[in-house]
């Protein structure tokens, strides 16, 4: 593997060729928000949390470290004005959706998000999809996946297979950052399972 | 109207099905096919295709929840479609749906009970000159006014 | 049919088309797409077929059906030729005449054009204003060809350009023509398209694939289902040059399901070039094999964006993907797949045939060529329109388009889509190309051209596409999701006059998050037609804000319909057309309305005799107290 060495946030920081910023910055210790993340899953990029600017003034852009390929030479600020703003502004839309979610809470204190400007539209699954893709990428049991689109888009135990699949793996759950998933899992059981 | 008649559909689908096994990338090509022919998707339906096809069930829900054209439950005779894009919107679909909607007593996705009509809404349909425009079954009824819109459901047998 | 086996069979099957044909022969053109099908230009078809039979002319006249002009509002449209006369809105009951007189040479009056304002009618088509400052290229063969009938199109010097390419140029001058010519995707983003096949044909992998995109999702756009619909060979030309010029062997074409049409036409038209051997194993003799699949899609807007589109062509749910490598290089199945639209494609044989000098003398410095518009909305001439880049709005909206219709005021115009934005009148002179339309927050996109009047409420139609996109927004990836529902819903408020002060910076904050957050570019452009009409039209936002009042007299939960005492004429009119029996009238007496049944539905309004005008539209101020019982009988001079 060949050898990279980035920029981040002034320090000069190296990695590997492949490596993604998110894997370099936290290989070094910079701590980069994720909820959507997780080393043995392919990186999905959706909770945008990760964002981080990319380039040199006045050429820079907002890209998600866990998606991004690191490359040698790449200037990266993980908590520029930029950034901040723009997380400031996800965690108001994922305090709306799942205002009791730790993990959430805790991101809207460090970065101070105290005024709910929203109306809540607690469904409190973010969907970030940890369930759905640990399911089809690790177990490759497939017994649970997305419906829909949109705001209309959901997590769903797919009836047929979840029956059998799901009583005794249980391992998704508690990768769940909101904790809805088991609250769910119990909720279907009880309709559907029991039949 | 609705008649069970879940026996013959399986019997299409696994006709349609026949030509396709293990084309996983034509998916939606199949389920528009049997979305064409049956004009909705059963169950059984889905489970068969997953099977044949050999694509995971998640991705065959995801796919007919996902798409417009597919619909879960059975379908009315005749499909009313509103066209509400933009090019219809400034020339007043959306009081054209109203009335649509009034005329039918249901909604946009909804059947009605004697399973005549269904009523859907489209975005563009790509004869936005002749806008408003509404179809019905495959009949296309352009620069429609509000006033015809009883006139041409009544029509309807 | 036999194969071409060499550019010289091509030449020599041409030649025996064209020898066959006399271009003095009369000959009845009928318009056939969609819009004119969906206006009834089959039974005007059927009259022709029937008349021509009875009158004995079946063999001595030629009878065509052909693709969209892009009149359409004025459907059926028939051309007679060789005189070039068109006429329009062509009844069946009109047919048994137009041949008659036309037989004699003679003129139909009644179903040529009148100019609205001088009263002048024009027979020549080519002389309708419509037409007449208009540059037809890619759609001026449209009305001359059978779409369903490759004969048509090679007879007009169709594939010509395809050996031209495969025997007198390497793949490397192709490309470099393209480059030269300076052509810019037509889909939207204007990305140079020899840039995105040098990718393609560099990138490592194999094998390659070339896309056609015909999602054409843009609600109110229709200048690809007229392309593919009337004239698809181009298109497969276009694409097959390209193929070689990548080294691509297999191509696909997406087309939406709601277009049927092309889809069928599009089918028959690859069916009789592998025939013919144009497409197919060694094309032409010349070694080159390419082979092109129809895929379609099932309804969804997200899908005509390139990364969802390769998911759906996958089999897979056409969702975009978290990459920042491009499909050029990494696309379908992970190979380097070159995706353009239609029209793109469809400009590549000019190129090629013309040369890259010629096309790029067309245009302005950095959009070179010509771009069809789909012109509709409140202008008189509503229809398909294309010009060279760089013509103003103005003379796109009033010169070739009439103008605004119904004697109204011109509100503004909305370019680019959903993800395009409202420019209003004082920007009217300002070039169409690529880049001015950005310069304006708004965005030329693949070219729809909405028109508005007084009559729109901007509040109400940017929340018409912040509604649009809820529900076309894949729900992958939070900041669209999520921030696209948050702005209808403040939208939404404040078109119910629930709007708050600070509902304005809200939606700043939201437009700002979505650009910077959302992973594709549907999310990153979702806010434009809000900042447009923030930006222009702040005042409407503002009374329905603080005024609660819709200035349009639009928005449902802020305007009344009041019948004015003084002019209703108790004509019994409104009361009858009333679907909830909200008007209480009878004869003599003047009408009134119980508002509190009233739905708001605007039929009065529209259906009280303009010489009364007795129904007003109120806003922002509270309805008159109703007129007391005794008053309401009318007091009629005998
Ligand atoms: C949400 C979305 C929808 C799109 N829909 C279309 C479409 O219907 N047709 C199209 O040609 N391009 C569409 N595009 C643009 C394509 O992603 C792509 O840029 C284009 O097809 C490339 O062709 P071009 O270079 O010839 O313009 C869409 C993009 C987005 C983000
Ligand atoms: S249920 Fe939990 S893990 Fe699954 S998508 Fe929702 S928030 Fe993520
Ligand atoms: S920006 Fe919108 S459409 Fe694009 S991936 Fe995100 S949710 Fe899907
Ligand atoms: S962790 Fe990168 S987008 Fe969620
Ligand atoms: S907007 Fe209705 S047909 Fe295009």
């Amino acid at each position: 593997m060949e050898k990279i060495t980035l920029n981040i946030d002034g320090k000069e920081i190296t990695g590997e060729d492949g490596m993604t910023i998110l894997e370099v910055a936290r290989g070094a210790g910079i701590d980069i928000p994720t909820l959507c993340y997780h080393e043995k899953l392919e990186p999905y990029g959706v909770c945008r949390l990760c964002l981080v600017e990319i380039g040199t003034p006045p050429r820079t852009r907002l890209v998600t470290s866990c998606v991004y390929p690191a490359a040698d030479g790449l200037v990266v600020k993980t908590r520029s004005e930029r950034v901040i703003q723009t997380r400031k502004m996800l965690l108001e839309l994922l305090l709306a959706r799942a205002p009791g979610a730790k993990i959430i809470k805790d991101l809207a204190e460090e970065y101070g998000v105290t005024k709910a400007r929203l109306r809540k539209t607690a469904t409190f699954c973010i969907l970030c999809g940890l369930c759905v893709r640990y399911c089809a990428e690790i177990k490759k049991a497939d017994a649970i996946g997305f419906i829909g689109r949109g705001i209309e888009r959901e997590v769903m135990f797919i009836p047929e297979i979840a029956t059998e699949s799901c009583p005794p793996c249980r391992e998704c759950f508690p990768l769940c950052p909101t904790g809805v998933l088991e609250s769910n899992f119990r909720l279907v059981q009880s309709l559907l399972f029991k039949k | 109207m609705v008649t069970d008649n879940s026996e013959a559909d399986v019997k299409k689908i696994n006709h349609i099905l026949a030509g396709y096994k293990g084309e996983s990338n034509l998916l939606i090509q199949v389920l528009l096919e049997i979305q064409k022919e049956l004009r909705w998707l059963p169950k059984e339906g889905l489970i068969r295709i997953s099977q044949e096809l050999n694509v995971p069930l998640r991705q065959v829900y995801h796919a007919v929840t996902f798409y417009k054209a597919f619909s879960l439950v059975p379908k009315g005779k005749y499909t009313v479609t509103v066209c509400v894009g933009t090019a219809c919107h400034v020339r007043g679909s959306p009081r054209i749906l109203d009335r649509v909607e009034q005329t039918l007593g249901i909604n946009s996705g909804d059947t009605t009970p004697d399973f005549k009509f269904s009523l859907e809404t489209v975005n563009c349909l790509g004869c936005c000159a002749m806008g408003p425009v509404m179809v019905v079954g495959d009949v296309y009824h352009g620069k429609l006014s509000l006033d015809q819109v009883r006139r041409i459901l009544d029509s309807y047998d | 049919m036999p194969k071409l086996k060499s550019a010289l069979e091509l030449e020599e099957l041409r030649e025996g088309i064209v020898s066959k044909r006399d271009p003095s022969r009369l000959c009845f053109t009928v318009c056939s797409g969609t819009a004119c099908l969906a206006i009834g230009s089959q039974p005007t078809f059927a009259a022709f077929e029937k008349e021509l039979e009875k009158q004995g002319l079946k063999d001595r006249v030629d009878l065509k059906p052909t693709g969209c002009p892009g009149f359409c509002e004025q459907g059926p449209i028939v051309v007679v030729y060789p005189q070039e006369i068109c006429y329009l809105h062509v009844q069946p009951e009109d047919v048994a005449e137009i041949i008659s007189q036309s037989m004699k040479g003679q003129i139909v009056e009644r179903l040529l054009y009148v100019d609205p304002v001088t009263g002048k009618a024009t027979s020549r088509e080519s002389d309708i204003p419509f037409y007449l400052y208009q540059k037809r290229l890619i759609l001026g063969n449209n009305r001359l060809i059978d779409a369903t009938k490759i004969e048509d199109y090679i007879a007009l010097g169709g594939y010509k350009a395809l050996p031209k390419a495969l025997f007198d140029m390497t793949p490397e001058q192709v490309l470099a023509e393209i480059e030269k010519a300076n052509l810019r995707g037509r889909g939207g983003g204007g990305f140079p398209t020899a840039r995105k096949w040098k990718s393609t044909r560099d990138a490592p992998g194999e094998p390659k694939y070339v896309i056609v995109n015909c999602d054409e999702g843009d609600p109110g756009a229709f200048m690809n289902r007229a392309l593919m619909e009337g004239n698809p060979h181009s298109v497969l030309e276009g694409l097959t040059i390209g193929a070689y010029a990548m080294g691509s062997h297999e191509g696909f074409i997406y087309v939406r399901q709601e277009y049927p049409l092309a889809a069928e036409n599009i089918a028959i038209a690859i069916k009789q070039a592998e025939d013919y051997g144009l497409l197919g194993k060694n094309i032409l003799g010349s070694g080159f094999d390419f082979i092109v699949k129809v895929h379609k899609g099932a309804g969804a807007f997200i899908s005509g964006e390139s990364s969802a589109l390769m998911n759906a062509i996958e089999g897979k749910v056409g969702e975009p993907r978290p990459k920042y490598i491009h499909t050029a290089e990494k696309g379908l199945w992970d190979k380097p797949s070159c995706l353009n639209n239609v029209e793109t494609w469809a400009d590549v044989p000019f190129i090629i045939n013309n040369g890259a000098e010629w096309f790029a003398s067309i245009g302005t410095e950095g959009s070179k060529g010509t771009k069809i518009f789909s012109l509709v909305g409140k202008v008189n001439n509503t229809g398909l329109v294309e010009v060279p880049l760089g013509t103003s709005l103005r003379d796109i909206i009033y010169r070739i388009g009439g103008g605004v219709s119904g004697n109204k005021k011109f509100k503004a115009v909305q370019t680019g889509g959903p993800s395009g934005g409202c420019i209003p009148e004082q920007y009217l002179d300002s070039p169409v190309d690529f880049d001015e339309l950005t310069k304006l927050g708004a965005m030329m996109g693949s070219g729809g051209m909405i028109v508005t009047d007084e009559d729109t409420c901007m509040v109400d139609f940017a929340k018409y596409f912040v509604h649009f996109l809820s529900e076309e927004s894949c729900g992958k990836c939070v900041p669209c999701r999520e921030g696209i529902s948050h702005m209808l819903d403040i939208l939404t408020r404040i078109t119910e006059g629930k709007g708050q002060a600070t509902d304005v910076q809200l939606l700043e904050d939201l437009a700002r998050m979505l650009k910077e957050a959302s992973l594709c570019a549907l999310g990153q452009t979702a806010a434009n037609p809000v900042l447009t009409t923030l930006r222009y039209f702040r005042p409407e936002y503002d009374a329905h804000i603080n005024e609660k009042r819709c200035p349009a007299g639009v928005c449902k939960d802020l305007i009344a319909f009041y019948i004015e005492p003084d002019k209703c004429q108790a004509c019994l009119i409104c009361a009858r057309n009333c679907p909830v029996d909200a008007i209480n009238g009878g004869k003599n007496l003047i009408h009134v309305i119980d508002q509190s049944r009233c739905i708001k539905c605007g039929t009065c309004f529209d259906v009280c005799p303009p010489r009364f005008g007795a129904i007003k539209k109120i806003s922002g101020e509270p309805v008159p107290a109703l007129i007391l019982e005794q008053d309401r009988v009318i007091q009629r001079k005998s």
